[in-house]
């Protein structure tokens, strides 16, 4: 029989990292727009991720699916190990998707379904935020079964990575908008687009300091001889995709704050997975472990192996379709 | 009755789905619709056509919308309050959804985008595919999520192995014995609702005198479907019914309130049903009827409740008032159809105000329709959520404590009920606005001033946006 786990690793892990691309910068593009000049700039700032949103919050419905078929263990420990969290990021999505439709039909209530569409945005990733945090810290397990308290999630870790990624996103809105913008409100992107950069600094270098220090296993994957050499280069690449970014934030390249935004994002997702790795309930189960049935993880990989590169091609069209600036009159060619 | 962590999340599901498959049992029938007359549009190239299929786009953005936050709560269920049931039958059901996710969502959420802007940035046959697509789309998902669900209520092509459902055939797993039924009942009641809206919208513009020319079109043309639909939808229903005498018989016996096992079984019309004295109160029932529907046969068998421990027997109130309320509004909706028959020989179809009132009231019939149909099935399913094989009770989370879920139903009480009031509001006022009104919102190419400005605003909106 062949082992399809790795397969499934890998098939999960794009699926959730597109996931935190795609839905990060158009949930980031939902925090900037608090700060937003007047309302013509926010009617843009919306209008650049109108058509493509619910494209992209389906990733969040596929990386849960693909959780529960591939590792279902997995997804029954943890999820309700992230109770108030799950609950606080769906309730949060629920105003945000609906205000993009509510807050032109709804007049009388504008300034409510603004605040609904930049609160729920902020709210869902900071929620978000508080996941990773409870997952790189490990839950409370006995059997089969997560058996602490729904409360045990809230950390000082946690609620410390709930705001650093508040800064992550809002970097990747902010290099959505200045791809997708021109003019003074680009600018405008681009001074957000420094602020969060200068947090998400910060915050990697305080997440790399503090779980180290407080998991002894990271701190051994990582400064133990010779896993250092190996997964120096991490550091290192780390650190010059963050010049790129700092010269692309400060200067007037228009496409590589966004890439270099999204290497970033890639490098600190590599980061927690080579902590973690192989556990996908830390310190219990491996992915090996919490796999679902080799007939289940064949029976689902056939049709997504097919499946998959369809999506990607029309997703792609869709984005293709709506290429280009955003801008206030129409004549959009 | 406890109000427990077990209790509260049960009412939990029963709030953010009962919520939730409004938004689908509408805009399944909806997408088709437009499908429809978009290609309508493309054959003839009357611009009625294209008028109507612009006009139910915008209810479809506003009802889609919501159906998709509604839809992303439901997978996070499994995992929050029903960990056990996810443990136990993840590698049997989750493929299914995935293929749901997979197949569905994508191609909805990637063709809804250039369906609702996309009208002057791609030619019309791309727009009419785009439509197509979408209307594939609710119709796959109907495919995998009905499929999920009749696993549930007629298990089969599993071994157990540790107390979890291991696959063995999935041809057996996806097609298992109720899915057939299920599916062409579901999706024929989701067509229904759809055709009653429509034919409400186009009644109340009639009595109106407004957009004379859209309203008959749409009124005509869906009371065709619904003269097909309406009777092929009872006849679905009835061979559903045999089915769920082979698989289910104790959910039958609910159904019916019939406590005895015996052949030429009455027809119970009205009962009270009380559970723990295993009787029936103010019985009014027609000898054999309930063999002769039932068994199609009068020395049909039926089985009685008694038959089943006490323990394993649903709550059967339930199940017998919703299928009679079910079963009453299907036949109101028969008469419906009917009488349209009656009005275009007479050729009064679009004159008649005491007829054009009663299908303007129709509008909600079909989603009360669809509700009580999945209280009869669900309800008459229990104690179960694996039919027979894992018990309700051994499903749930067992970390939760009664406070968590006390706080979790509360805010989903609250956010749903902002939420749907305001798209219903919204709803009412694209109604309100009518089809013909496009001229306004015409966007010469590409994409509007807003998301949505391709949508008309509120009046007196516009002023204030600029």
């Amino acid at each position: 029989m062949i082992d399809f786990v790795p397969l499934w690793t890998l098939i999960l892990g794009f699926a959730v990292f597109l996931y935190v691309l795609l839905d990060g910068f158009d949930l980031g593009v939902g925090i900037l727009y608090g700060f937003a000049p007047g309302k013509d700039a926010r009617n843009l700032v919306m209008n650049s991720i109108a058509p493509i949103w619910d494209g992209n919050e389906t990733w969040l419905v596929l990386g849960i699916i693909g959780l529960l078929a591939a590792f279902p263990l997995a997804f029954s420990i943890i999820i309700p190990a992230v109770y108030f969290p799950i609950l606080v990021m769906l309730l949060a999505l629920v105003f945000r998707g609906t205000a993009f439709e509510f807050r032109f039909r709804d007049a009388e209530h504008r300034t409510f379904w603004d605040h609904a569409f930049n609160y729920g945005s902020a709210v869902a990733t900071f929620s978000q935020g508080v996941v990773l945090g409870a997952f790189i810290q490990g839950f409370a397990v006995e059997g089969r079964q997560f058996t602490g308290s729904s409360f045990d999630c809230f950390t000082p870790f946690s609620l410390f990575t709930g705001v650093a990624l508040l800064f992550g996103y809002g970097l990747l809105g902010a290099g959505w908008l200045i791809l997708k913008t021109e003019g003074e409100l680009q600018a405008w992107a681009r001074a957000w687009g420094f602020r969060c950069f200068i947090g998400v600094g910060v915050a990697v270098a305080i997440v790399s300091i503090w779980t180290p220090l407080a998991d002894p296993e990271i701190a051994t994957r990582w400064f133990s001889w010779p896993n250092i050499a190996f997964l120096a280069p991490v550091p290192i690449v780390t650190a010059a995709l963050a010049v790129w970014e700092w010269r692309a934030l400060r200067g007037t390249a228009e496409v590589s704050p966004f890439i270099a935004a999204i290497c970033l994002f890639a490098m600190s997702y590599r980061g927690v997975a080579i902590s973690r790795f192989p556990m996908i309930v830390p310190h219990h189960f491996t992915l090996w472990e919490a796999a679902s049935a080799p007939s289940t993880q064949a029976f689902l990989a056939v049709g997504t192996l097919f499946l998959l590169p369809i999506i990607l091609m029309y997703t792609g069209w869709s984005y293709w379709v709506f290429r280009g600036k955003v801008r206030a009159d129409i004549g959009y060619h | 009755m406890d109000f427990d962590a077990l209790l509260l999340s049960r009412l939990q599901f029963v709030w953010v789905i009962a919520w939730h498959i409004l938004l689908p049992a509408f805009t399944v029938g909806l997408a088709s619709f437009i499908a429809i007359l978009e290609g309508l549009h493309l054959v003839t190239g009357k611009p009625v056509y294209f008028r109507l299929s612009g006009f139910w786009t915008k209810l479809f953005a506003v009802s889609f919308g919501m159906g998709v936050v509604s839809g992303i709560v439901m997978p996070f269920q499994f995992g929050t309050n029903w960990s056990r049931f996810s443990d136990a039958t993840a590698d049997v059901i989750s493929p299914m959804l995935a293929y749901e996710g997979l197949m569905a969502f994508f191609l909805e959420s990637a063709f809804l985008g250039v369906l609702l802007f996309g009208r002057n940035l791609v030619p019309r046959w791309a727009h009419f595919v785009a439509a197509l697509m979408v209307a594939v789309g609710t119709l796959f998902s109907s495919f995998w999520i009905l499929s999920t669900n009749s696993w549930m209520q007629t298990p089969a092509g599993y071994r157990m192995e540790n107390g979890r459902f291991i696959p063995e055939d999935w041809f057996a797993i996806v097609f298992n014995p109720s899915f057939p039924y299920r599916l062409a009942h579901t999706v024929t009641g989701f067509y229904v609702t759809t055709g009653f809206v429509v034919i409400s919208v186009a009644a109340y513009y009639m009595r109106r005198g407004r957009f004379i020319e859209e309203a008959r079109t749409m009124f005509s043309m869906t009371l065709w479907l619904l003269t097909v639909l309406v009777p092929l939808q009872i006849f679905l229903g009835d061979a559903h019914g045999l089915n769920t005498r082979e698989y289910q018989p104790a959910k039958l016996a609910a159904i019916e309130a019939h406590w005895e096992t015996g052949s030429r079984v009455p027809l119970v019309l009205f009962a009270i049903p009380d559970q723990e004295a295993e009787t029936n109160h103010l019985e009014i029932s027609v000898p054999v009827l309930g063999s002769l529907i039932l068994a199609h046969d009068a020395n049909g068998t039926i089985q009685g409740l008694k038959d089943f421990p006490k323990q394993d027997r649903a709550p059967v109130i339930f199940p017998f008032f919703a299928f009679r309320l079910m079963l009453g509004l299907g036949l109101i909706m028969l008469v419906m159809v009917v009488f349209s028959w009656w009005l275009r020989v007479k050729r009064d179809l679009f004159i008649t105000e005491w007829y054009l009132r009663a299908c303007q009231y129709c509008a909600p019939i079909g989603f009360v329709a669809v509700l009580a149909g999945w209280v009869t099935t669900e309800t008459g399913r229990q104690p179960w959520t694996v039919y027979g094989l894992m018990r309700t009770a051994e499903s749930v989370t067992p970390s939760l404590s009664t406070f968590d879920v006390v706080l979790s139903l509360l805010g989903y009480m609250v956010v749903y009920l902002i939420m749907y009031p305001a798209g219903g509001l919204m709803m009412a006022r694209i109604v309100k606005r009518g089809p013909a009104d496009q001229h306004r919102d015409e966007v010469e190419s590409g994409r509007p001033h807003g998301p949505v400005d391709a949508l008309p605003l509120a009046e007196g909106a516009r002023e204030r946006v600029r």
